[in-house]
């Protein structure tokens, strides 16, 4: 076995600092040593998405990092995003316009769409659908998806324009 | 008592059947917070691993283990060696015949389970795995079934090749089963005196379900209570508790499975997988829980592929396109091991609804089981059983048909849907459907998506393709199909000798609000919404104070799970029929309130009115409270009710699809322009969630139809085992939808609803097939294999000519 490294990460805005492997992989670390359980894997392989993370303003999927690429990072999963009684507007508009089925690609879907539209606040639909084919759903046929991320998009554009 | 609020105000407020409720699913998934297999952490808890056989057929000569349990923190390494003590090396399947749980001297193919590798973190099995040693002899593959049926080569030793198999007599070695429906004497002789006969040979390639979370299970058994807990990604958990009591000899009441929420099933969370076996033992021989959970790999090389269907056919009609015969025989390639999933009475599924829409006075099925080198299974991908397959392979017969004919494949269709008022319609195969309205359907969608137009469109396309102004063909693909879903009578459904019925039980609390615990398990459908509308409506209780338990086998009454869109036809029956339990016993009790007689009051929206005097009534939130605290004669206290279910007849939802597509020929890139679906599901529950359904079901045939499939090389090695290889559609592939429906209700069904999940999926395979053949109709195409992947429609183009 190899020696442990000495590991520092900002998770959700909490500080965390221990010893592992450096072979150990970001989603191992999240899902196993964390208990964060947001982030899925589904492939392990980069193809799905589901383990989609935020890394120092860099949507990552988390499968395919290891644990001592991301140290020093700040990371936030889906757990960062909201509070219940405070939604992300990705997280309500997914509900309410029926983005997810079976809910195991959604965390990393909605953790992709917010960096998506921090980057292109007024995507086409064209551009959403391209944004996010990185991530993979089985059950949605995107349709929905896409149109929860539009609605996201239309809404907070529209509050900040109110706040402005 | 004074009510200003109108009757559709109280009926909103129920938010029952037939409106467009949110799911109540999402606040947990969309905040990260659902509970899937992999996320249960238990104390102590070991981790599984198998190590599993590069070969596709080779003999086993020795397994060393050695280095690998030198490894800190290895527990322990399985080979069937220990686990035949126990009887537990092998295990029954589902379809009847029996299959390795690690392998047992050979190996029958690539990624099959060899030995079960437990240590304290998936690290150090994985290291561990990569250390035992297994000496492998080499011995001759076969892929091919055809080839299977005639080689002397013996896949399976263990089985006496003389000894009838689990269906009947086996006619060769690598024979599984022959399987036979309708009389193929008289439709031979309707072939023989046919005006036209169109005959085609086409291959529904292997594919995989898929579902974005893989398959997994934790055992944890406690020694000290003798008890058993199995958290596990079933689709069947109570089916599962019923195998594991008979496999380990653990009483059932010792048992109790879980299944916490599921990342997707399509079939593949059906079967009893090695894997859960292993994690079993593991966890009886260590005292500690064990966690198994596969990689997408393992996923897609080892647990329930989907179709791999060779099916011949021969189709006859009179000159002006009356359908008179139909023969189809099916060459099964089933694998290694038969663990087809489907009710044992039928070996090919549901195969003999290959009559489809179509009045088909004579028909005949045979199905031919074969042994080949590939992984077993043959689920049910996001269909019936082997509905896809039937509904692909009439619907390319119809196509074929026409082009005999030279007659338009919409309006031979038109001319042989069986008629409104031949329902219920007694097929020529033994199946009863039970309502439909085809013809209105049929035009419905036509005019929708104007096909006259379109085939106009069509025709200038071919002109200025012709004349060298547009390297895009267009193709129009048409289905129009019928399912059978809701398995189902237990007269003649079962599974493992357990009935497919369903059952749903409901508590009502004195403050007015209930739980209801059903024998199914949501991967996704949201029935925790659903069933809580369909018990809105009929208990007068508003679905928000519903919750809806589906799961634990300690709590929830037996039932057979979900999938063959089942839940609804059967499961959603059972809650409708013990929510007017529930109505029956509330109904005395306002009656007694209100000190009339029983037949004296009725049910109104949410509460029991005395007749003629809408005024004097008892809300269902009063009688629920009563029901605790009032002494009411001859009425026992409390508010429950339970109620098994068992469906007279399956359910015949259908559909009308139409896709139009554009081909670039010298790219092989298809482009789905529009794609019109028209679903008829009967009662509708809700809107929203069926039509997501619908979105869902139409990706995943996209994928079938266009790029999805597990290849094998001539050694048995499989080509298409990552996500790299095996098409996954993402939103950038994947077109809008156009959704639309009629309503004809099941005329058996309590609430009218006949499922809708796996409707898309079976309609939509042989649409987009026959868009891309349509395309190249004019130009002399007549049938080429699934997928149609880039490369195979180049190839087409490039067979064609349409290069030079
Ligand atoms: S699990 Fe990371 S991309 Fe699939
Ligand atoms: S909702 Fe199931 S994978 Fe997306």
């Amino acid at each position: 076995m190899s020696d442990k490294m000495h590991i520092k990460l900002n998770v959700n805005g909490k500080d965390e600092e221990f010893l592992a492997e450096p072979r150990e992989l970001l989603i191992h670390t999240l899902r196993e040593r964390l208990d964060i359980t947001g982030p899925h894997i589904g492939c392990e392989t980069t193809h799905c998405g589901a383990c989609t993370v935020t890394i120092d303003g860099k949507s990552v999927k988390s499968c395919t990092m290891f644990l001592a690429q991301a140290n020093g990072a700040e990371i936030t999963t889906i757990e960062g995003m909201g509070e219940p009684d405070n939604l992300h507007v990705l997280q309500s508009s997914f509900k309410e316009h029926h983005g997810l089925q079976c809910g195991f690609c959604t965390p990393g879907m909605i953790t992709r769409a917010a960096k998506l539209l921090e980057e292109n606040p007024n995507p086409t639909e064209e551009d959403v659908r391209f944004g996010m084919a990185g991530n993979i759903c089985r059950c949605t046929g995107y349709q929905n998806i896409v149109k929860s991320i539009l609605a996201a998009a239309a809404e907070m554009n529209s509050a900040k324009e109110a706040a402005e | 008592m004074k009510d200003d609020v109108t009757r559709e105000d109280r009926i909103g407020a129920l938010g029952g059947m037939g409106c467009e409720r949110k799911r109540v699913e999402d606040a947990r998934f969309t905040q990260g917070q659902g509970n899937y297999l992999d996320d249960v952490k238990l104390p102590g808890m070991l981790f599984g691993d198998f190590v599993r056989s590069p070969y596709a057929h080779a003999r086993i000569k020795s397994i060393n283990t050695d280095a690998a349990m030198a490894i800190d923190g290895v527990i322990a390494v399985l080979t069937a060696e220990d686990l035949a003590p126990l009887n537990l090396h092998w295990m029954p399947t589902l379809a009847g015949d029996k299959q390795m749980v690690l392998a047992d001297g050979k190996v029958l193919f690539q990624g099959q389970e060899v030995a079960f590798v437990v240590a304290e973190d998936r690290y150090i099995a994985a290291d561990a795995v990569e250390l035992v040693e297994v000496d492998y002899e080499e011995m001759p593959v076969i892929t091919d079934p055809y080839e299977a049926l005639t080689s002397d080569v013996v896949l399976r030793e263990d089985l006496d090749p003389k000894a009838d198999g689990a269906h009947g007599p086996r006619d060769h070695h690598n024979h599984i089963f022959k399987w036979e429906v309708g009389d193929e004497t008289a439709t031979n002789q309707v072939m023989d005196d046919a005006e036209v006969v169109a005959e085609e040979t086409m291959y529904y390639h292997r594919t995989h379900p898929c579902p974005l979370e893989t398959c997994g299970s934790v055992a944890s058994m406690d020694k000290v209570n003798g008890k058993l807990t199995l958290w596990g990604t079933f689709q069947a958990p109570h089916v599962v508790r019923t195998v594991a009591s008979l496999l380990s000899g653990i009483e059932e009441h010792n048992i109790r499975v879980i299944a916490p929420d599921i990342g997707g099933g399509f079939g593949n969370k059906v079967g009893v997988y090695p894997g859960y076996v292993c994690s079993i033992v593991a966890s009886i021989v260590t005292g500690k829980p064990v966690k198994w959970v596969e990689d997408r790999m393992e996923n897609l090389m080892s647990t329930a592929f989907a179709r791999d269907y060779w099916m011949k056919g021969k189709i006859s009609a009179t000159k002006d396109g009356k359908i008179t015969g139909l023969h189809c025989h099916v060459t099964a390639d089933h694998g290694a091991f038969d663990a087809c999933a489907d009710p044992s009475k039928y070996p090919a599924g549901f195969m003999n609804i290959c009559t489809g829409s179509y009045d088909i006075p004579t028909a005949y099925l045979g199905v031919d089981g074969v042994y080949t080198n590939k992984a077993p299974g043959g689920v049910s991908y996001r269909c019936s059983f082997r509905v896809t397959e039937a509904v692909y392979f009439i619907e390319r017969m119809i196509e074929v048909l026409a082009i005999e004919l030279d007659m338009d494949p919409a309006e031979l269709r038109m001319k042989n849907f069986i008629s409104k008022e031949q329902f219920p319609y007694q097929a020529p195969l033994g199946w009863e459907y039970d309502s439909g309205d085809y013809h209105t359907a049929w035009e419905k969608a036509l005019e929708t998506v104007d096909y006259k137009g379109l085939r106009a469109e069509q025709a200038q396309r071919i002109e200025d393709f012709k004349a060298g102004k547009t390297r895009k063909l267009m193709g129009i693909g048409l289905t129009f199909f019928t399912e059978i879903v809701g398995a189902g009578p237990v007269k003649n459904c079962d599974i493992l000798g357990m009935g497919m019925f369903d059952s749903c039980e409901i508590r009502i609390h004195p403050t007015g609000s209930a739980i209801a615990r059903l024998g199914t398990i949501s991967q996704g459908q949201g029935h925790a919404t659903t069933f809580a509308q369909i018990l809105a409506t009929e208990i007068g209780l508003p679905s928000d104070s519903i919750t809806i338990e589906e799961g634990d086998t300690d709590t929830a009454p037996y039932g057979l799970g979900t999938y063959g869109s089942r839940s609804t036809p059967v499961a959603g029956a059972a809650t409708a029929l013990a929510g007017r339990k529930i109505r029956a016993k509330a109904q005395m009790i306002a009656a007694y309130l209100l000190e009339v007689h029983d037949d004296d009051v009725e049910f109104d929206v949410d509460r029991f009115v005395v007749k003629g005097a809408p005024e004097k009534f008892k809300t269902m939130k009063e009688i629920a409270y009563a029901a605790y605290n009032q002494a009411i004669p001859g009425v026992e206290p409390g508010l429950e009710a339970v109620s098994y279910y068992d469906p007279p007849n399956m359910t015949y939802p259908f559909g009308a699809y139409v896709c139009v597509m554009d081909i670039d020929v010298d790219t092989g890139v298809p482009e789905i322009r529009r794609f019109y679906a028209l679903d008829d599901c009967g009662t509708r529950i809700n809107p929203m969630i069926i039509e997501g359904q619908v979105h869902g079901g139409l990706t995943e045939a996209l994928a079938v139809a266009l790029g999805q499939e597990i290849a094998y090389d001539k050694l048995g090695n499989v080509k298409t085992g990552t996500l790299m290889d095996f098409f996954l559609p993402t939103a950038w592939e994947v077109p809008n939808y156009e959704t639309d429906y009629t309503v004809t209700p099941s005329p058996h069904h309590p609430i009218g609803a006949k499922g809708v999940g796996e409707s898309p999926h079976v309609g939509g395979v042989p649409c987009f097939s026959n868009a891309v053949h349509d395309a190249f109709k004019a130009f002399g195409l007549r049938q080429s294999h699934m997928p149609h992947d880039h490369w195979r429609i180049w190839k087409t183009a490039n067979d064609l000519g349409l290069h030079d």
